[in-house]
């Protein structure tokens, strides 16, 4: 989660993180969680996995905010978030 | 077997026709929901069950068909209710399809066709016998049924609750073959008490709910049947069940292997422990020279051809069948090795005649004493063709 | 659109993700589905997953007690739902899976029974018992997952394909009217109806915990992709094609009028939540009319009877 300016009770404000867990091998490569990702957390692996799919990963550096979308949108059930903790809301610089 | 509920059973004497008759022995068998569509002449069976239910505790639905009626019938044992319906020939056309599924899903339940005169709309108020075949093979691919055929509104009592009691004992569906006449037919009937009646309890499986495995036999029942147990919905066995073909699990397997494993079983469970599944009236038959098999109204008829007969000093025998399928291939096996002819009355064509020419197998004379239906068979024409049989 | 659009993997493979103990960690899903049976049969981007999910979710969120609900399908792709889940589940026959809920639901009143089926099952082969269930209020919860084609035997046209479209059966284009399932639905007296695709993942888990909670026949539709025969057949794309179709041409309008939500082949369409009334359910009427007739010599059915110990 990004501002587009920067709050006066930054201190305060806190942003769910969550861990992204992705079963590589019982994916079949939809894309769904890529491209519903509100984050852009995520894209498609250059690697096959077991059944020849490209399946999903986090893209380094990205934060998932843990609003579960693609675990709900996976028509797999390959993808899910556990909380990781809270963090810093980042700030935009532009 | 328990005992049956008194709240269902109306001790005593009455007047009644064979369809309440059967309708007072489902209940004193404990069935408890009935789904079913009005048609000729099985209607009054329903009727009565609508206006005793309420009062037992059960529930009566009619259904928009036949299809809805026999898979709710279906879906209500799965329920953990004791669960029939009631139809004609028509409506027993439209209930093949979930018939299969009872089969396939060991569903123990009833199903009550009054039979009346066919094919297609035919000859609605009037009798038939015509749809024996179609109990036995109407629904698509192989398996094994049982069916009674009642003679009296007595029997229609009785044998309703012997086909009750026999599809929970091989956890498969059974018919109850009446016709139009024994339907119809009003006499006494005795309503015994109800310790008097043998009730068979649902075979239920009794282990950790999380454990159980929907088709997993354990030893079978205590008839030897090689039946699983049941769970049914709401008992937190989480378990499947499906029309497709299953292992033990009740997951779908499509392998030939696994349909030789399951279609085994299913028929097995019947056909290897059909001497469970005889239950005939015999008069006579010890020294007979010919031997009349009847099943239904014609085996009241017969014994009026059968009297004829004797009266020109032809020694006769008489084979009424309780219980059709499976026949009671092994005494009519035993007869037929040793008699001059079987005759058989029947209100078709000739359904169970050729069944019983094939156990004959040539060792006697076969003959039909057989009709389309609309009315019973002539007394006279079924002591010519005993005659016939003796010469 | 000529070929299907699919998120491109990346041309750089990833470092090898950090070494984790997947098995420590069950996907939430795993405790309410048969994972002996996963992976489950339906294409890559299928939708049906999805609405699983959906399912489970909504489920999750009610009061009812797990050992109370149980699921039955049909016949079709759909129909495979009721062999995924972990719950008691029937597959019936073709059409059949209304009836033979009614069925389960009539004899054991406490269970909450849900039909999760297809729309050629249930409009189509099982439409007449889809209409009287409606109309008798029967208490069960249904969600119509609808993929406008009959794809198990290979996608031919179904009640629901729009007009035009191409099917097996319809090499030049479908030409029957199709159905308007929340306005038939309504007509037929639901007391819940709403519609969503499978990409309004939130909205419709909300609707299928409330058609859950309330008693009556309920009725929730979803539009779902099926790539293999119906995209495929009418060159949509994949199903991500079709999730990105319903994004951008599905309005959400809750309590539109049912008669104007009919769907037009890749036209603009109307999703939400569209009757929420109370009536009383077959049994309460039941109960009603009995207990008003008889008195105190009715006795209501309670549950299962035919066990030993009652």
């Amino acid at each position: 989660m990004k501002f587009w300016r920067k709050p006066l009770d930054l201190d305060e404000q806190k942003v769910v993180r969550g861990e992204v867990h992705i079963l590589r091998d019982r994916c079949k490569g939809c894309g769904f969680c890529v491209e519903y990702c509100p984050e852009g957390v995520l894209k498609l692996d250059h690697a096959y996995n077991k059944k020849g799919y490209h399946p999903p990963v986090v893209i380094e550096g990205k934060e998932c905010v843990m609003c579960r979308l693609c675990e709900l949108l996976c028509p797999d059930f390959s993808i899910f978030i556990t909380e990781r903790g809270t963090g810093v809301p980042e700030v935009r610089d532009d | 077997m328990i005992k049956a509920d008194p709240a269902g059973v109306l001790t005593g004497a009455h007047y009644l026709d064979g369809d309440e008759a059967c309708a007072e022995g489902a209940i004193a068998a404990g069935c408890r929901f009935l789904a079913g569509y009005p048609i000729t002449p099985s209607t009054e069976v329903a009727e009565h069950v609508a206006a005793r239910f309420p009062m037992v505790g059960g529930t009566l639905i009619q259904m928009e068909d036949e299809l809805a009626s026999m898979a709710a019938v279906v879906g209500g044992v799965w329920g953990g209710t004791k669960s029939m319906t009631v139809t004609s020939g028509p409506g027993f056309s439209l209930m093949m399809e979930n018939i299969g599924l009872a089969v396939m899903m060991e569903t123990p339940c009833v199903i009550v066709n009054v039979q009346r005169g066919g094919p297609s709309t035919g000859l609605p108020t009037m009798p038939g016998q015509a749809d024996m075949m179609q109990a036995r093979w109407g629904s698509h691919g192989d398996y094994e049924v049982i069916a009674v055929a009642p003679n009296s509104p007595q029997e229609c009592f009785d044998l309703t609750i012997e086909a009750f009691n026999l599809s929970e004992r091989f956890r498969n569906p059974v018919f109850v073959m009446m016709d139009e006449c024994v339907g119809h037919m009003t006499e006494k009937v005795v309503i015994p008490p109800a310790d008097e009646i043998e009730v068979e309890p649902r075979f239920e499986y009794r282990g950790d709910p999380k454990e159980y495995l929907p088709y997993k036999v354990n030893g079978g029942n205590e008839y030897g049947i090689p039946i699983p147990p049941m769970l049914h919905a709401g008992q937190g066995g989480y378990y499947h069940t499906t029309g497709l073909t299953h292992d033990e699990r009740g997951y779908p397997d499509m392998s030939p292997e696994c349909q030789e494993w399951l279609l085994r079983r299913l028929v097995d469970k019947i056909r290897l422990h059909r001497d469970q599944l005889v239950h005939v009236e015999e008069d006579g038959v010890e020294g007979a020279e010919v031997v009349v098999l009847s099943y239904g109204i014609s085996s009241r008829v017969a014994t009026r051809g059968i009297a004829l007969a004797r009266e020109q000093g032809i020694k006769v025998g008489h084979i009424q069948m309780k219980i059709v399928w499976p026949l009671p291939d092994r005494r009519i096996d035993e007869v037929a090795g040793r008699v001059k002819g079987l005759v058989t009355v029947e209100m078709n064509y000739g359904q169970i005649a050729l069944e019983v020419e094939r156990i004959a197998a040539g060792r006697c004379r076969t003959s039909l004493v057989g009709h389309a239906g609309g009315t019973v068979q002539d007394p006279e024409k079924i002591a010519e063709t005993i005659e016939e049989a003796a010469r | 659109m000529s070929e299907a659009s699919v998120v491109k993997a990346d041309p750089v493979a990833s470092p090898a993700p950090p070494p984790r103990d997947e098995e420590s960690i069950p996907h939430p899903m795993e405790e309410w589905l048969r994972m002996d049976r996963i992976p489950h049969i339906w294409c890559p981007t299928c939708g049906l997953g999805t609405v699983v999910t959906a399912f489970i979710e909504g489920l999750k969120q009610t009061d009812l007690e797990r050992d109370n609900v149980a699921v039955v399908s049909g016949i079709g792709c759909t129909g495979r739902v009721a062999g995924y889940v972990k719950l008691d589940s029937y597959h019936t026959t073709h059409g059949r899976a209304i009836p033979f809920a009614t069925g389960l639901a009539l004899s054991n009143p406490k269970l909450k029974v849900a039909v999760v089926s297809g729309d050629g099952d249930l409009v189509g082969i099982g439409g007449n018992h889809f209409i009287h269930a409606a109309r008798r209020n029967m208490d069960l919860t249904v969600i119509l997952v609808n993929n406008f084609i009959y794809a198990m035997t290979g996608g031919q046209v179904a009640p629901t394909t729009p007009e035009t479209a191409n099917t097996t059966t319809t090499p030049y284009g479908a030409f029957e009217p199709p159905f308007n399932i929340p306005h038939l639905a309504e007509a037929c007296g639901a007391v819940y109806v709403a519609r969503w695709t499978s990409l309004h993942v939130r909205r419709l888990t909300e609707s299928i915990r409330k058609a859950l909670s309330k008693p009556g026949f309920a009725l929730v539709e979803v539009v779902t992709p099926c790539s293999t025969l119906y995209a495929r057949r009418n060159r949509l794309g994949s199903g991500l094609d079709l999730l990105k179709f319903y994004h951008d041409n599905s309005t959400i309008q809750n309590g539109a009028r049912t008669s104007d939500v009919g769907i037009d082949f890749q036209k603009p369409f109307i999703v939400g939540e569209f009757v929420d009334h109370d009536r009383p359910t077959w049994f309460q009427l039941m109960e009603a009319r009995m207990s008003a007739t008889l008195g105190d010599k009715f006795i209501p059915k309670e549950g299962p009877s035919c066990t030993n110990s009652k």
